[in-house]
């Protein structure tokens, strides 16, 4: 290696260290005032209702708009990745769209459509039920899914599914065996970018279904707005620790499956 | 068995124009044409991948045209293998006869007859991405044949595995054909590949089937200068092959060549125009085969002249310079003697 080649080495290793730098600070800091300077009040949130009921609320209502993008978006990612139609890619634009809408512009919206007295809102009751959490949720988590859906199932050759027809496979046969295992891999990725993004979204679900039921980070930004840093401090580690589970168990899955 | 009649399509920059063919049950049909003729196009639209815009495809009969390819009984096989990756050998052999539910012990009894035919019992439990790309091909051939299809597609089969590796596989696919008969249509862009292999072939150049035929005469009469320009001028025949001592002794008709390196049975002869020397004695030279013949025709080729000569039954093709045409002082109907080298004459 000459000196010109350790000099570009040198300078992308410093250019990256210094985001990585970035990225990773706060979480050390999280925990270093967590477990070093306030280990106690940790364990004590262990044991407090109000901190278990939000995040619990968080995760299973994460869960369950993420399990509705994975039953609905799972064929519409398919169609988009094998079907040309017209209009094809307004529709992708369109369902792009929610990811780069802002999180309050996002609640107006949803209030509009959902909210009480609004274009739904006589199906079903949004305002301070779990059911507006998930509908909340799934507006701005499904663009990720659905992006990295189809992203999945485009990776798979479709060659290998005109091999399947050709063996006897109908449709579905290719979409079972075939397309789906074989993508099964980026749906998992997927899911796991739309569940930390439902889990992490606060002003959309405050706006249209309130503080209560109550979600982890509407109990964290009531805490810090009421008592500061740190009574905050100890749901916030805790949600982040299950968020960190999340992404730990999903890629332990994925390598798994993918090791077969 | 397979009649394709006037069969035209688009996709994408590939297109079909008016093709029409036939080929009969049992035989081995090679189509050779370059890259971007349109071969893998026709394929996948007999394989039902495409729908043509115009024309037929029969199969035994029946007009399978816009039939959906899990219908039609036409076996694929593509140049890249594509095994499912996420599944065994076995199970991507098995993949044909699960789907289309075959009972489970007609469908073992099978799949061992297929793995014995092509050697794959050992491979069995391995993953795709373990395997060399001649054994890709070999369990791309066998899921194919566990299904006992009506008519095997390959296309471009050896254009992704070594030289050695790819005449072992030209040998195993005569073999795999002779023994179960299968009706095989291979497309190729590799003349020794189409003429190691063909009963029967078709050169498509540009989306259109421009000639059909045995390959000796496809190679020999190309019938329009773009098929003998793709081609390049070449004197193939077929003869028997005898080995004597180190070199093999071969009979085309009433003429016997000698020609390097060992090898018996059924052969095509190759030999190249530029290798062959023209002269008016029987000169001694080191050239190992000398025929006497009688030029047929004399054409100008710019810096060379095309000289055909009809040695007893079989016509050859050399290519001289002016010089030496006006030297010898060649024309049609002078006797002249063909000298080549052992080494000169190739067998497939």
């Amino acid at each position: 290696m000459n000196s010109s080649n350790r000099l570009f080495w040198l300078l992308i290793s410093l250019s990256g260290a210094l985001l990585v730098a970035f990225l990773v600070l706060p979480i050390i800091g999280l925990f270093w005032v967590q477990f070093g300077q306030n280990a106690g009040g940790f364990f004590s949130a262990l044991t407090d209702p109000s901190i278990l009921s939000a995040v619990g609320l968080s995760c299973v209502c994460a869960c369950l708009s993420t399990l509705i993008c994975f039953l609905l978006g799972t064929p519409l990612a398919y169609m988009l990745a094998r079907k040309d139609f017209k209009g094809k890619g307004l529709l992708e634009g369109l369902i792009d769209l929610p990811s780069a809408v802002p999180h309050v512009v996002a609640g107006i919206m949803l209030v509009i459509v959902l909210g009480r007295g609004g274009w739904l809102g006589g199906l079903f009751e949004c305002e301070g039920t779990v059911l507006g959490v998930v509908c909340a949720m799934l507006f701005v988590s499904a663009p990720f899914f659905l992006d990295g859906a189809r992203r999945g199932f485009s990776s798979v050759d479709p060659r290998l599914e005109n091999v399947a027809r050709s063996l006897g496979a109908s449709e579905w046969d290719v979409f079972l065996r075939i397309s789906l295992p074989l993508a099964f891999p980026h749906l998992l990725g997927s899911a796991l970018m739309s569940w930390g993004r439902a889990l992490s979204e606060f002003a959309a679900v405050i706006m249209l279904v309130g503080f209560f039921p109550m979600i982890a980070p509407g109990l964290i930004w009531q805490r810090f707005y009421t008592g500061g840093l740190l009574s905050s401090l100890a749901a916030s580690t805790l949600f982040l620790l299950v968020v960190l589970c999340g992404f730990v168990l999903t890629e332990w899955l994925r390598r798994r499956y993918a090791r077969g | 068995m397979l009649e394709v009649r006037e069969l035209c399509g688009t996709w994408g920059q590939f297109s079909l124009k008016e093709i029409s063919f036939s080929i009969e049950r049992g035989e081995y049909f090679v189509l050779l044409g370059p890259t971007g003729a349109g071969k893998t196009l026709l394929l996948e639209t007999i394989a039902g991948f495409h729908l043509p815009s115009r024309g037929q495809i029969r199969l035994d009969g029946r007009d399978i045209t816009g039939l959906p390819p899990q219908l039609r009984e036409v076996g694929f096989v593509y140049q890249d293998a594509l095994l499912f990756p996420h599944l065994t050998v076995k199970e991507n052999l098995r993949f044909g006869l699960r789907v289309k539910k075959v009972p489970k012990q007609e469908a073992t009894r099978r799949l061992e007859e297929v793995s014995e035919l092509l050697g794959l019992s050992d491979l069995l439990h391995r993953m795709p991405r373990t395997l060399s790309g001649g054994e890709k091909q070999k369990v791309a051939l066998g899921r194919v044949l566990v299904l006992r299809p009506k008519l095997l597609l390959l296309d471009e089969p050896l254009a992704h595995v070594d030289k050695p590796t790819s005449e072992r596989l030209i040998s195993e696919l005569r073999r795999v054909q002779r023994e179960t008969g299968i009706t095989t249509l291979h497309v190729t862009h590799d003349r020794e590949e189409a003429l190691g292999l063909a009963q029967r072939m078709g050169i498509l150049l540009d989306g259109r089937l421009v000639r059909v035929g045995e390959p000796e005469e496809v190679f020999t009469s190309p019938a329009s200068p773009e098929v003998a320009e793709f081609l390049g001028v070449q004197n193939i025949f077929r003869g028997r092959a005898r080995p004597r001592g180190r070199l093999t002794s071969v009979r085309i008709g009433r003429l016997h060549l000698l020609a390097a390196g060992r090898k018996a049975g059924e052969v095509t002869v190759c030999l190249r125009p530029q290798d062959i020397i023209l002269s008016r004695r029987p000169a001694r030279t080191s050239g190992r085969n000398v025929l006497l013949g009688r030029i047929l025709d004399l054409r100008d080729r710019g810096a060379y002249v095309w000289v055909s000569v009809q040695a007893a039954d079989r016509i050859f093709h050399a290519f001289v310079t002016r010089a030496s045409v006006s030297e010898l002082r060649l024309r049609e109907g002078s006797r002249v003697y063909l000298i080549f080298k052992a080494s000169a004459v190739h067998l497939i």
